[in-house]
């Protein structure tokens, strides 16, 4: 049966090893760049920091022991304050490598903490989003691609090109005006009613928690609480899967094996499923990097609109109160989770398409 | 005579190239920015009242004296977004324009020296590339300061890598390919080779990604604004309208019209750039051509 471009060497023997140690190599090599890019990206928020004119004695030692000379060399000290620049960033680095984040000074909270208690809001939103976005992107660039230059294709392109062209905070006050407050069909913020007790904390993700506790009255709270940030955080995804998936379609429905299955009198829906969407959708796994970033970038705006307690708003109130220990915080552990989704979409790709391992 | 002459073929190239169906689309792109530069220019004239004037009723709806109503503070909503496009529009052309120039000479000096001076700078690249955007945007903002100068400064830090990069691709594939090398045994200057060769396959692209990137840019700044960090009060920028809006979002007037404004700005860059990319684009061109029935 035709399949997909099957990137097996099919040479028995000892030509069969080259392909694997190949892909070891591949893999160990961006694996490095991952671990350089990680470095580097500490020394950007290293220097990010040291660019703020604050001081930093006054904004966490509060005034008494701001007093105390004592206690601000003990600070001054354990923050490397009294060493020279690079000898700080060497002490930076030692402190991060404990999980040391330093202390918020707006929480006044170790910014490690603060971050596992923003995290999982986030993560449930963005999951939420992506999925959306995965089904109806991917659904509408298929229905695009098989009606290239018919009017549905025009009309997705151009709703494409729109959604991906409205500022998400818009759609997220439309969404509220609508859907909250003229509608009233939808919560207008927060994860839970207000009152209301959080599940048990298992993973931190609500609606998860919910059903692991038993409570499904909490879980669909949750959920119906969730589905209008999601949507929100989605929009602009959909659009970019949409182009996406149809312009990855396009590039397989023309080929021979495509004719074959079709001339071999498959049905038009196993042809799509097995025969294009197979081909087609290593591509778009290569996008997940793009919708990641996107839908980070959503939940900054989103969380602050629909007061949704994630990462976002984290670093967004970090970011306004000039809170710089925990700016470099969210930063770093941000930019970290992106290069790292990066490396994996990367060796995905690299096991999928072995033309890609030699670049 | 020569222009003349000119043309009838270009036009026909145009034609060939980018389907029928796609000009509409870049037409329409073309319409709205230039409707809203032509605002931006003669705002005084067509704004009715001062924008940051609070001498009206406050959270008036929409009506013949204010078509858009009045804000929280008596401001006429109207005005406000005509101004608005004073703020965004220039702004965002000026950054793109500084971003676009500084990441396409880094990457020109990228692919012409190649080796060491390459690797140091796109592994640079490679840094910014490691934040999503907004992140960046928003630590650079809140180190330098709030306000607008700032921000446009924190979106051309983000923004120069993606043209270095690709200045750098093509300056590395134009310089080996062949026609650049028969040239230069033709005796072809480098400097001739580099106005005539390398210039108009760089020239394209650069101008597609710039024209997509106003667009991003539009919204990056907007977003920055929205969250407090770009344009501080009473400036009639449209990011910190939709926020006064989303504070008083029964009032819907407030923050809908500016950023009905954001989205035809952004949509119109958006339609040109798409456009723009399938001319310029032999590849894509190509392709829909063939699957075209």
């Amino acid at each position: 049966m035709t399949t997909a471009p099957a990137p097996v060497d099919e040479t028995p023997g000892a030509r069969r090893r080259l392909p694997s140690s190949g892909l070891v190599r591949f893999v160990l090599r961006r694996f490095g760049a991952l671990v350089l890019l990680c470095l580097g990206v500490t020394l950007v928020v290293f220097a990010l920091t040291q660019l703020v004119p604050s001081n930093a004695v006054a904004t966490n030692l509060g005034e008494q022991a701001a007093g105390d000379p004592a206690a601000v060399a003990a600070f001054e000290h354990h923050y490397g304050l009294d060493r020279p620049l690079p000898l700080r960033y060497l002490i930076y680095l030692d402190h991060l490598l404990h999980g040391d984040l330093g202390q918020s000074s707006l929480t006044h909270d170790a910014v490690t903490h603060d971050l596992g208690q923003f995290i999982p809001a986030t993560v449930e939103l963005a999951i939420f989003a992506v999925f959306l976005a995965a089904v109806f992107g991917i659904t509408f660039g298929v229905i695009a691609a098989l009606r290239t230059n018919r009017p549905t294709d025009h009309v997705l392109r151009v709703t494409s090109l729109a959604g991906i062209s409205m500022p998400t905070f818009w759609i997220a006050l439309i969404a509220l005006y609508v859907g909250f407050y003229r509608l009233g069909w939808f919560p207008g913020a927060e994860r839970l009613d207000p009152g209301t007790n959080p599940p048990p904390h298992v993973t931190g993700l609500y609606t998860v928690d919910a059903l692991l506790a038993g409570n499904l009255g909490l879980f669909v709270q949750a959920l119906h609480h969730l589905v209008l940030p999601a949507l929100v955080l989605a929009a602009f995804s959909v659009s970019l899967l949409t182009r996406f998936t149809r312009s990855a379609v396009l590039e397989v429905v023309g080929n021979d094996y495509v004719r074959a299955a079709r001339a071999k009198g498959l049905s038009e829906r196993i042809v799509i499923v097995r025969h294009v969407l197979r081909a087609a959708l290593p591509a778009v796994v290569t996008v997940l990097g793009l919708v990641f970033a996107n839908v980070l970038t959503g939940a900054v705006l989103v969380e602050k609109i629909f007061s949704w307690p994630g990462i976002g708003q984290y670093a967004y109130e970090a970011a306004v109160n000039v809170d710089v220990p925990a700016i470099a915080g969210v930063s770093l552990f941000v930019a970290v989770v992106y290069v790292t989704i990066n490396f994996v979409v990367d060796v995905l790709y690299g096991v999928i398409d072995p033309r890609i391992r030699i670049t | 005579m020569s222009d003349v002459a000119l043309r009838p073929i270009q036009r026909k190239r145009w034609f060939r190239i980018s389907p029928a169906w796609r000009r509409p689309l870049a037409i329409t792109g073309v319409a709205i920015a230039v409707a809203w530069i032509l605002i931006a220019i003669f705002a005084p004239l067509i704004a009715p009242y001062n924008p940051l004037a609070q001498s009206f009723a406050a959270a008036q709806a929409p009506s013949s004296r204010h078509l858009f109503g009045t804000d929280e503070l008596g401001r006429d909503v109207f005005s406000r977004v005509i101004y608005g496009s004073r703020v965004s529009i220039p702004i965002a052309v000026l950054l793109v324009a500084v971003a676009a120039t500084i990441g396409s000479m880094i990457g020109a000096v990228a692919g012409y020296f190649r080796g060491p001076v390459d690797g140091v700078l796109m592994r640079g690249a490679d840094l910014v590339f490691a934040f999503p955007p907004i992140i960046l945007a928003m630590v650079v903002a809140a180190v330098l300061g709030r306000g607008l100068q700032n921000a446009a400064l924190a979106i051309v830090v983000v923004a120069w890598p993606s043209y270095s990069r690709v200045v750098r691709g093509l300056v590395l594939s134009v310089g080996d390919s062949e026609y650049v090398q028969s040239a230069r045994l033709l005796g072809a200057s480098s400097s001739r080779t580099l106005r005539r060769d390398v210039l108009p396959n760089v020239a394209g692209p650069v101008f597609v990604l710039a024209t997509l990137d106003i667009a991003t840019a539009i919204l990056l700044l907007s977003g920055l604004s929205f969250l407090g960090l770009g344009a501080q009060p009473p400036t009639p920028e449209w990011g910190s309208m939709v926020a006064e809006g989303t504070q008083y979002f029964q009032w819907w007037w407030i923050g809908t019209f500016p950023g009905l404004a954001i989205f035809t700005v952004v949509v119109a860059f958006n339609f040109i750039g798409d456009s723009l990319r399938d001319v310029f684009d032999p590849r894509t061109a190509r392709r829909v051509e063939q699957t075209a029935p």
